[in-house]
C-alpha cells in the first residue's frame, strides 16, 4: 500500500515537474544516481576527489529517508545544481513533502546544495555550532570556491544556516519512521552531526567516518578519537560515511580511520617532544599511512599541521 | 599599534565592501589577474621609505603551499654576513592579499640577540608574503616569498570555537641542540581565539567584532628580548618561537595584551638544559 502511494505520487509529481519545466523552457534536471540501501533509505555516493570544476563539487555522500508523512534529506552536495539533482532523485521516488534538510557539518561539499531545498517548507537542521561556523567561514568559502570551481558551478550557491539547531540529541518523525540526530563534541569539525534511521538501522556518520578517502582533520584529533569510541556504540546495520563506500561492517569499518589518527597523534606528539618545528613536523608525521589512503598528499600535511597546533597544548 | 596604520584602513574598506569585491574577483576569473597590491601597501606601511633588496641580509621561510589556511608557519631570519656590524631592530611580515595585510611587527630589544622568529599566520588566498627588516642604521631591507592557498575546505578560521582557557600562557625553552652554537630557542604560546573581525554573520549580515592579541612582550631579567605587535592575521592561539643568545640565567617574563584590554602575564625560571 505504502509502495503504491509512493509510485502514484511520484508519477504525478514527475508529470507536474515535467510540465513546469516545459512551461519555463528549461532543460530537465538529470536526477542524481542514488542507491536504495534499505527500504526507503537512499544514498548517493560522491567521488573520491577534491571539489573541482569537472566534478562540479560532487564528492560527498548524500542521502534521504522516506517516511509515511515526509522526507528527510541528509546533506545537499557541493553545488546548487547537485542539490537540484538530489531533489530530482527524490521526486522520482516520492511526492511526499521534504520535511527536514539536515547538514552533517559546515563543509562546502555538504552544504552548497542547500539553496535547492529553500522555499520547500523544510526545516534546516544542524549542530548547535553550525551557525557560528558558517558565519566565520561562509564568505571565505563562497569567495574561495568561486575561484576553484568557477562561476557556473557556483551559480546560486549561498550560505543557508540551520533554522533549528541540535544541542545534543533530537528525534525527527517522518511518519512511522524516526530519525535520531546527535550533535558531537569537536572531532572532524566542531559541528558534526550524525543521523540514524531507527527503523532500518542505517547510520549516516557524516564526515565522522572516512573510508578510502584520507580522513580530514578540521576540528580536534583528541576529540575525534574520543568520539569514535562513542560512535562505535551506536548500533547500526549499515553505515554511510561522509566519503567512501557504504559499509555493513560496523563498527569494524572505523578501524582504519582510528589507526590513521592514532599514528598521526603518536608521530606529532613525538615531534613536539623533540622540539621539531611545525613546518618540518607537518611533512614528517603520519607517513606510515601514505599508501593506505586516497588523497593522502592532498590532506596529510594539513592534518598534521592541525594536530600539531592542538597537541602542543597537551 | 598596527590597527592605526593606513593599510588597515584598506582592510576596513574591504570589510565594508566584501560582496562587491568578491564580485570583481569572480568577474576577473582569478585573483592573479588583479593588480599587485604591494607597491601601494609598501608605500603606506613604510611611509614611502626605500626598501632595498635584503636577500643577503635576511630570509623568509614559508611552505610553498598553505596546507591549512588557518595555520601557515612563517620564519624570518637575520643572515647578516660576518663583519656586518649592524643588527636587526625590527621585522615586519606582510601577507599582501590578506584583508589585513600587516600580520605582525617584531621589535627586537636594544641589547637582545634574537636572530630568528617563527610564528603562524592565516593566509586567505594565493599571495606574496613580504618580510621587511629595519637594521640598526635605519635602513629597510625586503625579501619575499609566494604562498599558494590551501585547497579543499580549509579556511582561515577557528577549528574548535568552544576552546576554553583564554589567556593561558606556556613558555618552552628548547634543548640546546635545537639551535647552533651559543644560541638557544624559546617559544611563547598564548591561548586566544585571535578572531578576525571580517567574518560576516550570514544571518545578520554584520561582521563579528575583531578580538585579537595586540602586543606580546618578552623579557629576560630586565632586558627586553622581543616586543610583538599582532593582528587578526596571526593564527588562533598565537605562537612565537625565537632564537636568542642567553646572556645570563635570569627568569623570563611575558606580558600579553589583547583588543579587549585584557592583560595576561607569566614568569618562568631560566632552564640551563631546556626540553
Amino acid at each position: 500500500m505504502a509502495r503504491l502511494e509512493v509510485t502514484l505520487g511520484a508519477t504525478l509529481m514527475l508529470a507536474s515537474a515535467a510540465l513546469a519545466l516545459v512551461a519555463r523552457g528549461q532543460q530537465p534536471i538529470e536526477p542524481l544516481a542514488v542507491t536504495e540501501v534499505a527500504a526507503g533509505v537512499f544514498v548517493h555516493t560522491g567521488g573520491i576527489a577534491l571539489m573541482t570544476r569537472d566534478n562540479a563539487g560532487d564528492i560527498a555522500n548524500l542521502g534521504f529517508v522516506v517516511g509515511n508523512d515526509g522526507v528527510g534529506v541528509i546533506d545537499t552536495g557541493g553545488s546548487v545544481r547537485e542539490g537540484q539533482r538530489l531533489l530530482a532523485a527524490i521526486r522520482a521516488r516520492t511526492a511526499k513533502p521534504i520535511r527536514y534538510v539536515i547538514n552533517t557539518h559546515m563543509h562546502p561539499d555538504h552544504v552548497f546544495g542547500n539553496a535547492a531545498f529553500e522555499n520547500l517548507g523544510a526545516l534546516f537542521l544542524g549542530h548547535r555550532n553550525l551557525p557560528r561556523a558558517l558565519a566565520a567561514r561562509g564568505q571565505f568559502y563562497l569567495d574561495n570556491y568561486r575561484r576553484l570551481l568557477g562561476a557556473q558551478v557556483m551559480a546560486g550557491v549561498k550560505i543557508i544556516p540551520p533554522t533549528q539547531v541540535v544541542a545534543d540529541e533530537i528525534k525527527l518523525d517522518l511518519g512511522r519512521r524516526v530519525l535520531s540526530l546527535k550533535a558531537w563534541e569537536a572531532a572532524h569539525t566542531d559541528n558534526d552531526l550524525t543521523v540514524r534511521d531507527d527503523e532500518s538501522g542505517v547510520l549516516f556518520a557524516g564526515d565522522l567516518l572516512f573510508t578510502r578517502h584520507v580522513p580530514v582533520l578540521d576540528g580536534s584529533i583528541v576529540g575525534w578519537l574520543a568520539v569514535m569510541d562513542d560512535l562505535a556504540r551506536i548500533p547500526a546495520r549499515l553505515v554511510v560515511p561522509g566519503h567512501g563506500e557504504v559499509s555493513e561492517h560496523w563498527p569494524a569499518v572505523l578501524q582504519a580511520q582510528r589507526r590513521y589518527m592514532e599514528n598521526l597523534r603518536r608521530d606529532v606528539r613525538g615531534l613536539i617532544a623533540r622540539g621539531v618545528p611545525l613546518a618540518s613536523a607537518a611533512q614528517r608525521a603520519g607517513q606510515d599511512e601514505k599508501d593506505r589512503w586516497a588523497l593522502f598528499e592532498e590532506y596529510n600535511a594539513r592534518n598534521a599541521t592541525a594536530a600539531f597546533a592542538e597537541l602542543e597544548w597537551e | 599599534m598596527i590597527r592605526s596604520i593606513p593599510c588597515v584602513a584598506r582592510a576596513g574598506v574591504i570589510a565594508l565592501a566584501v560582496a562587491g569585491w568578491a564580485g570583481v574577483a569572480a568577474a576577473q576569473g582569478n585573483a592573479a589577474a588583479q593588480p599587485d597590491p604591494w607597491p601601494e601597501l609598501a608605500s603606506q606601511v613604510f611611509k614611502g621609505r626605500v626598501l632595498a633588496d635584503g636577500s643577503a641580509l635576511l630570509a623568509i621561510e614559508m611552505p610553498a603551499r598553505a596546507e591549512d589556511a588557518a595555520i601557515v608557519p612563517v620564519t624570518v631570519r637575520a643572515t647578516l654576513p660576518a663583519g656586518d656590524a649592524r643588527r636587526v631592530r625590527a621585522f615586519t611580515i606582510v601577507v599582501d592579499e590578506n584583508p589585513a595585510p600587516v600580520a605582525a611587527i617584531f621589535r627586537i630589544g636594544p641589547r637582545a640577540t634574537v636572530s630568528s622568529i617563527s610564528t603562524r599566520v592565516r593566509v586567505n588566498s594565493y599571495t606574496n608574503v613580504h618580510a621587511v627588516a629595519e637594521l640598526s642604521d635605519g635602513n629597510l631591507y625586503m625579501v619575499q616569498t609566494y604562498v599558494k592557498a590551501s585547497g579543499g575546505c580549509s579556511a582561515p578560521a577557528s577549528k574548535n570555537a568552544e576552546q576554553a582557557d583564554l589567556g593561558q600562557l606556556r613558555f618552552r625553552q628548547f634543548a640546546r641542540a635545537s639551535a647552533p652554537g651559543p644560541m638557544r630557542e624559546a617559544q611563547i604560546m598564548i591561548r586566544h581565539p585571535n578572531n578576525s573581525g571580517l567574518q560576516m554573520d550570514q544571518v545578520s549580515r554584520l561582521y563579528t567584532p575583531a578580538y585579537f592579541v595586540e602586543t606580546v612582550k618578552i623579557w629576560q631579567g630586565e632586558e627586553l628580548l622581543l616586543a610583538v605587535e599582532g593582528s587578526i592575521a596571526i593564527s588562533e592561539d598565537p605562537n612565537i618561537r625565537f632564537s636568542y643568545a642567553p646572556s645570563d640565567t635570569k627568569p623570563f617574563r611575558v606580558e600579553v595584551t589583547d583588543t579587549k584590554n585584557r592583560v595576561f602575564k607569566g614568569e618562568w625560571p631560566f632552564q640551563a638544559s631546556g626540553t
